[in-house]
This record gives C-alpha cells, sequence and structure tokens, in this order.
C-alpha cells in the first residue's frame, strides 16, 4: 500500500490532517467546557439573563 | 427559517444536530479512509501520491465553503443585524482558517515530488494564500474589540470585502497560466476523474463538511455562552458598583 518513494509526503499530508482534526475538536470541546463552567458559576449567583424572566441579584 | 434564528431554539436544536453531524463524519471518514487505502488505484502517472488528493481537494472546498458561508452571515448581521448572524460569522473563521491551512501545506507536501518544488508564485497558489491571510485577518479583527457586538459590522465589511477572492481563487487556474492543474471534478462537461477515485473523493469530503457542520454549530452555540457570561458579567460589576 505504501510501497512508493513518496510514502513520506502521503504520511505527513494525512498526519498533518488528523492533527487539525484533532486541534479544533479539542479547542472546541475545551472552550465549550470553560464557558459552561463559567456561566453555572454566574448563575450560581443569582444571576439571570433578563429574558429568562427571573430576578437577579439584588 | 427565521424562526429558527432565535438563539434559544437554535440551542435546543443544536443538542441533538452536533451528535448528528459529529456521528455522520465520523462515519464517512471512517469509510473513506477505508476506500483511499484499501480500494482506491494508484494514478497512472502520479502512483500512490494521488492519495493526497483525497485531504487536499476536500480542504480546498472548505476553504471556499466556510468563507463563502461565512459572507452570507455577513450579510445577515449587516442587512438584518441579526446576533446569530455575526455568532455564524465567528464561529467559522477558525475552521475556514485551519481547512485553508491544511489545503495549503497538503498542496505543498503533493507538490514537492509532483512538481518538484514546494511552492510557486502562480495565480491559485497564492490567491489561496490570500485567503488564509484573510481569514487570520478577520479572527484578529474580532479579538480587537471587547464587545463583540461593536466588532460585528468592521468584520462583516471586511469579510465582504475579502468575499472577492473567492472567485479569484476558483476561476484563477482558467484566468492565468498555472502550474496548478485547471478544474477537474466541478467543471463544465462533467468530472474528469474516474469514478475509482471519485466515489472516495466524494466521501472524504462529505465527511470533512459534516465534521465542519459539528464544528461550526459547536462553536455557535459556545459562542452564545460566551456573551451570556459577558452580559452576567457586566450586570453583576454594575451590581457591585452600585450597593
Amino acid at each position: 500500500m505504501m510501497d512508493t518513494p513518496h510514502a513520506g509526503y502521503i504520511l505527513a499530508s494525512y498526519l498533518l490532517a488528523g492533527v487539525i482534526v484533532a486541534g479544533l475538536v479539542l479547542l472546541a470541546v475545551l472552550d465549550d467546557r470553560a464557558q459552561r463552567k463559567a456561566l453555572e458559576k454566574l448563575e450560581a449567583q443569582g444571576l439571570r439573563r433578563r429574558s429568562s424572566g427571573q430576578t437577579g441579584v439584588q | 427559517m427565521l424562526r429558527f434564528a432565535n438563539p434559544t431554539l437554535f440551542l435546543k436544536l443544536v443538542r441533538w444536530l452536533i451528535p448528528l453531524a459529529a456521528g455522520a463524519s465520523a462515519v464517512l471518514l471512517a469509510w473513506g479512509l477505508y476506500l483511499v487505502f484499501a480500494v482506491s488505484p494508484e494514478d497512472y502517472q502520479q502512483g500512490a501520491t494521488v492519495r493526497i488528493m483525497y485531504i487536499h481537494v476536500p480542504a480546498a472546498w472548505l476553504a471556499l465553503s466556510c468563507y463563502s458561508l461565512m459572507a452570507l452571515s455577513s450579510v445577515g448581521s449587516l442587512v438584518w443585524k441579526h446576533p446569530l448572524a455575526d455568532v455564524s460569522a465567528k464561529a467559522l473563521a477558525p475552521i475556514g482558517a485551519a481547512f485553508t491551512f491544511l489545503c495549503l501545506v497538503t498542496g505543498a507536501l503533493w507538490g514537492k515530488p509532483m512538481w518538484g518544488t514546494w511552492w510557486v508564485w502562480d495565480a491559485r497558489l497564492t490567491s489561496v494564500l490570500v485567503l488564509f491571510l484573510v481569514y487570520c485577518g478577520i479572527m484578529a479583527l474580532w479579538t480587537a474589540f471587547d464587545d463583540p457586538a461593536r466588532a460585528a459590522r468592521p468584520v462583516a465589511i471586511l469579510t465582504l470585502f475579502g468575499f472577492i477572492n473567492v472567485p479569484i481563487v476558483k476561476f484563477s487556474v482558467d484566468w492565468w497560466n498555472t502550474l496548478h492543474q485547471p478544474a477537474s471534478v466541478f467543471r463544465l462537461g462533467g468530472p474528469s476523474i474516474d469514478p475509482s477515485m471519485l466515489t472516495p473523493l466524494f466521501v472524504m469530503a462529505g465527511g470533512a463538511t459534516a465534521l465542519m457542520l459539528a464544528l461550526h454549530l459547536a462553536g455557535m452555540r459556545t459562542e452564545i455562552m460566551r456573551r451570556r457570561v459577558r452580559n452576567l458579567s457586566q450586570q453583576l460589576a454594575r451590581q457591585d458598583g452600585g450597593s
């Protein structure tokens, strides 16, 4: 399958694609987790969006 | 359609849309990789090096598709001032930049063994490099403003200005003499690629598109949360300042 003088170029391409996809997914997951945690922390203090119809901290 | 352009309803929808797109992406990419390495033949001239095509071409398509979607979102942001439109545009920028970078590097990795050079300043390669730089400029502009609502308008204008480059990338191989080959899939007269190579190419492109969709929706959801965090933090600061 990889019995070619250019196997290194092919492997490098697929490795780079894997790294980029993994990086995008990892960044998305970490960013989502960070924002979710920050939102939960603020809501735990009684803060709510005005549109949610609940009162905030007085 | 506009009914779904409501952040609360959008958040409900993405709860099942993201896993669906991510699952479709995983299945299609696994199937595509099997076709690429176990089924598709080597090219009679390029040998096994043609397998770089199955990464390079979908990356190029997505580089242009992400930008086109970003331009469409920018129109929504400028014309209707809809917050979801600029959330969509912002979430697309890093994804498009990543696919453009992948396209450029895999192009160099394909060019070296086939053309004998990593890079030439021909119209296609140069316009894709410009596309990457425009993506970087847009991401930099988003971070230059504290308030994303204030950033939306200048970013949308820059995005639409940068859209001029998209048809240049697409038609550069027709308008100028380039080392890069002309279009071989989306062209008048149909694809010039054999079905044994076209099928894995479309399967890989389908998988990459589903991945882009999953990342885009996830990025939009995170951006909505980021804006809520920002608003609540300001609300808290006002309360602390007032007490």
